[in-house]
């Protein structure tokens, strides 16, 4: 609370938050409007206006190169690491605009987290440095808060029975199922307000991505989650609402049981019943 | 003509042998040289090699004994100072060409570093005397680490750069993704996955660096005794090892082959 | 694990938001500068390394003028100073080495990419980068007081026995000689030329071999058909490199070559390079005319080296880029 920054979000956040307890709407995470983005000449994204509802799982699925990675990574601004992207459109963050001139991309991505499609714990930290890495450069010195935080993050992953003996070992010495939580852990020990997960699950095997669609579906309680995803099946199983991207296109966008069973564009149809893509 | 086919089949096949067995020949040929280098290096350096080569100054001409440890330190103490010029501008250089820089500009920087990688060392001694030596009138100790030091910045700098750019660029997204500011993903999270690598460049460049006579020969300039102060002239193993074997002085000779066996 | 959940307490206070320190533009913008600052050294260290050397040898340069590089006189005392047996005796030299060296690189390279058994390659390899390691005044010395005298009893004499009839193995055998020099800079500079040749080799598609045995070469055919005439200007942008480090090289040579600055045909005589005056003289040089002018020997040199690695470069780097964009398509 101490800081400027925290102190202007929270006044940004009340008035978004208060209507959710009493009315059926919503309560709104994100909201892009009109967004395109641009790598050198080619558009990646073209146009995208989407809503992303507070507390719940929020699934992109499209063919591969259908701009949805890239409309991800703009809601923390991670694809500005990407030479010559240039980007129209606003993105809100609880009502607070994202891309404004005084806004840090390095706060934006501490309060939106990010998960990536191959594991990646540093290799030269043990478990437990991997855990408390985001806290320690962003400056956290104080060493009981550290553990607390440790240990709770690892909680959260459904990780901690598994390495509670193991603290000081490689992160790299687990599987890839317990990497992609560590790398979970990680991300929630920095106590983000959303997680964004690029294709968290491409890279497991069918137990491992059970155990972490079950991780998901727990950590929807307390996060907002947006979901990259190719699998469609996965969609359906963990969402709440879906968008369909296709060639930098939002085609369509509501709840998950709607666009499933009763989708209203022809493309998305074709898509799901596996007729193209 | 199924015959002559077959003929000429076997001698495509000898060919083939023939000049396999000529490039093994100059590959034997390419190494000769090392392994005489060596042998000749124990033969006539070994027996030289004692606990006073260690330990105590040269001898005068003609007096028996005598060593090099003067050589020996002043060599450790012109890489310290050669070291800490090179390895904080090579290394940080690296990281600029790396993570940092346009395509333009890194390839002109890299294109720059290689030719001085090919500069002749011998004129990093000339420009460091000029710079050095006529300006502050002496021979000494800080001139010959700054041209050991220059010779190390592009060779520290390249290794550098390629090893960064091996780290994958998942560990520098997760960094980022976490709130870490760039530059703390490029000290904490890259340069601590390649350490290794970048460490191995240094050694390597130290190595390389703590073998150079040329440079050496007109700014640390040698001393027969003890070094009392850096801006004093400094002995220097490989410069000693030159002084001795051009000298018409069997005893000097001796220690010359002792000198290049421990450098070894 | 469901009993692992539990332990979230809704609306919990953001601490951990509130512990981070907030993030400083200045500490990014400074590493970036810092970074870019040491970059830039190597600009300024070849504009540093030419403008001491013309700084040095100004008056030089004005007094000999155009003369410095074709009058052969160099006699100290009486204040002549001609460089033209040094530019001979570093180019002569660097030819002798170049033609020893460049065969046996290239073969050594076509051996450890493509004809060894595949056992072979890597011990080779690393004994070539020891070769590489031998610091040059430990060569020298080897060259002093091994190869003279063994070249001097058995090789020059048969030279001289069979082509003594040519000026180039004529007149007597002192030891020390521009042939000396020549094979002692080969030995420098054979590990560049071969680990640079044998990237080059390395960096042939595989697609190319096996379209020649696809067409039933043999191996020699193969290497020769599709990888070395494949590489063939990657190579010369290898044997270039080497030249450049051949041109500068200095202790070695200085310990070989005899120290004489005269222009002879014979290979017997002695001669003396560039690097090699500077390396003997430059302490002794007591007027300032004397050190202008071995400062204006320090410019040829550097002259020489930088146009020679600045072709270099750009074969290697044209090669580097062709090969990419093949890739590509």
């Amino acid at each position: 609370m101490t800081t400027p920054e925290r102190g202007v979000m929270e006044r940004v956040e009340q008035p978004t938050e208060t209507p959710s307890n009493g009315e059926p709407a919503p309560a709104l995470t994100f909201q892009a409007k009109n967004v395109s983005i641009w790598y050198g000449e080619k558009r990646a994204i073209d146009n995208v206006t989407l809503d992303v509802a507070s507390k719940a799982v929020t699934a992109i699925i499209g063919p591969s190169g259908c701009g949805k990675s890239t409309f991800l990574r703009a809601l923390n601004r991670m694809h500005e690491l990407t030479p010559k992207t240039r980007m129209e459109g606003t993105v809100l963050l609880h009502g607070e605009d994202l891309y404004s001139g005084t806004v840090d991309p390095a706060i934006v991505r501490r309060r939106v987290g990010m998960i990536f499609q191959k594991s990646n714990p540093f290799p030269t930290m043990t478990i437990g440095e991997n855990v408390i890495v985001g806290l320690r450069l962003n400056g956290v010195r104080n060493q009981k808060f550290l553990n607390e935080r440790l240990e709770k993050s690892l909680r959260m992953a459904a990780l901690w029975d598994e390495v509670k003996d193991d603290l000081h070992k490689p992160g790299t010495s687990l599987s890839g199922g317990q990497q992609q939580r560590l790398c979970i852990a990680r991300a929630l020990a920095v106590e983000p307000e959303v997680i964004l997960m690029d294709e968290p699950c491409s890279a497991l095997d069918p137990i491992a991505t059970a155990k972490i669609e079950e991780l998901i579906y727990e950590l929807k309680a307390r996060y907002t989650i947006v979901t990259v995803t190719h699998n469609m099946q996965q969609a359906g199983r963990i969402s709440d609402y879906t968008a369909f991207f296709y060639l930098g296109r939002l085609i369509e966008f509501g709840p998950t049981t709607k666009i499933f069973t009763n989708p209203t564009e022809k493309q998305t149809e074709d898509y799901i019943t596996g007729r193209f893509g | 003509m199924h015959l002559e086919r077959a003929h000429h089949h076997t001698w495509r096949k000898i060919k083939s042998a023939l000049a396999s067995g000529i490039a093994f020949a100059s590959a034997l040929l390419v190494i000769a040289p090392m392994g005489l280098v060596f042998f000749y290096l124990v033969v006539n350096g070994a027996s030289s090699v004692n606990w006073d080569f260690f330990t105590k100054l040269p001898a005068p001409v003609g007096a028996v004994g005598g060593g090099m440890a003067n050589a020996i330190v002043g060599s450790l103490e012109l890489l310290a100072l050669a070291g800490a010029i090179g390895i904080p501008i090579g290394v940080l250089g690296g990281v600029y060409l790396a993570e940092y820089g346009s395509a333009r500009l890194n390839s002109v920087l890299r294109f720059l570093a290689d030719v001085l990688n090919g500069v002749p060392s011998i004129t990093w001694g000339v420009v460091v005397y000029g710079l050095v030596v006529l300006r502050f009138k002496g021979f000494s100790a800080y001139a010959g680490g700054l041209a050991l030091g220059l010779i190390m910045i592009p060779l520290i700098l390249r290794t550098t750069e390629e090893i960064i750019l091996l780290v994958p660029n998942g560990y520098r997204e997760a960094a980022l993704a976490l709130g870490v500011s760039r530059w703390k993903t490029i000290v904490h999270i890259v340069l601590k996955t390649a350490s290794k690598g970048i460490i191995t460049g240094i050694l390597l460049a130290l190595a390389r660096v703590g073998g150079e006579t040329a440079p050496l020969l007109f700014t640390a300039f040698g001393n027969h005794f003890w070094n009392h102060s850096l801006s004093q002239p400094i002995a220097a193993l490989p410069l000693q090892v030159f002084t001795y074997a051009i000298s018409p002085y069997d005893d000097w000779h001796r220690q010359a082959w002792a000198g290049a066996l421990v450098r070894i | 694990m469901e009993a692992t959940a539990p332990a979230i307490a809704p609306g919990e206070p953001l601490s951990a938001a509130a512990a981070m320190r907030r993030p400083s533009r200045f500490g990014d913008k400074a590493f970036e500068w810092l970074t870019l600052a040491m970059a830039l050294t190597v600009v300024v260290l070849i504009i540093l390394i030419g403008w001491q050397l013309w700084d040095g040898s100004a008056l030089a340069v004005k007094k000999f003028g155009f003369h410095f590089l074709v009058t052969s006189t160099w006699d100290p005392v009486a204040d002549q100073f001609g460089a033209l047996p040094f530019i001979y005796g570093t180019l002569i030299s660097s030819l002798i080495a170049l033609l020893i060296a460049v065969p046996l690189g290239i073969a050594t390279a076509a051996y450890l990419t493509e004809l060894a058994p595949l056992w072979i390659r890597q011990p080779l390899v690393s004994l070539i980068e020891m070769l590489a390691a031998i610091p040059s005044v430990i060569l020298g010395l080897w060259g002093i007081f091994v190869m003279i005298p063994w070249l001097r009893d058995y090789p020059l004499p048969l030279l001289k026995r069979f082509f003594g009839w040519t000026p180039f193995f004529s007149g007597p055998i002192y030891g020390p000689c521009m042939l000396a020099g020549g094979i002692i800079i080969a030995v420098m500079i054979l590990p560049i030329i071969t680990s640079v040749s044998r990237e080059i080799l390395r960096s042939v598609p595989d697609l190319q071999r096996e379209a020649a045995y696809g067409l039933g070469a043999t191996r020699w055919e193969a290497t020769r058909i599709a990888v070395l005439s494949y590489a063939k200007k990657g190579l010369f942008g290898a044997v270039i490199l080497g030249l450049g480090r051949a041109l500068g090289e200095t202790m070695a040579v200085t310990m070989v070559i005899g120290n004489t600055p005269q222009i002879a045909a014979s290979l017997f005589k002695p001669g003396y390079t560039l690097a090699s005056v500077l390396a003997n003289e430059f302490t002794e040089a007591t007027s300032d005319i004397y050190l202008q002018a071995l400062f204006e020997i320090g410019l040829v040199l550097f002259g020489i080296t930088i146009l020679v690695n600045l072709l270099a470069q750009l074969l290697l780097r044209t090669i580097a880029t062709t090969s990419a964009t093949r890739a590509v398509q």
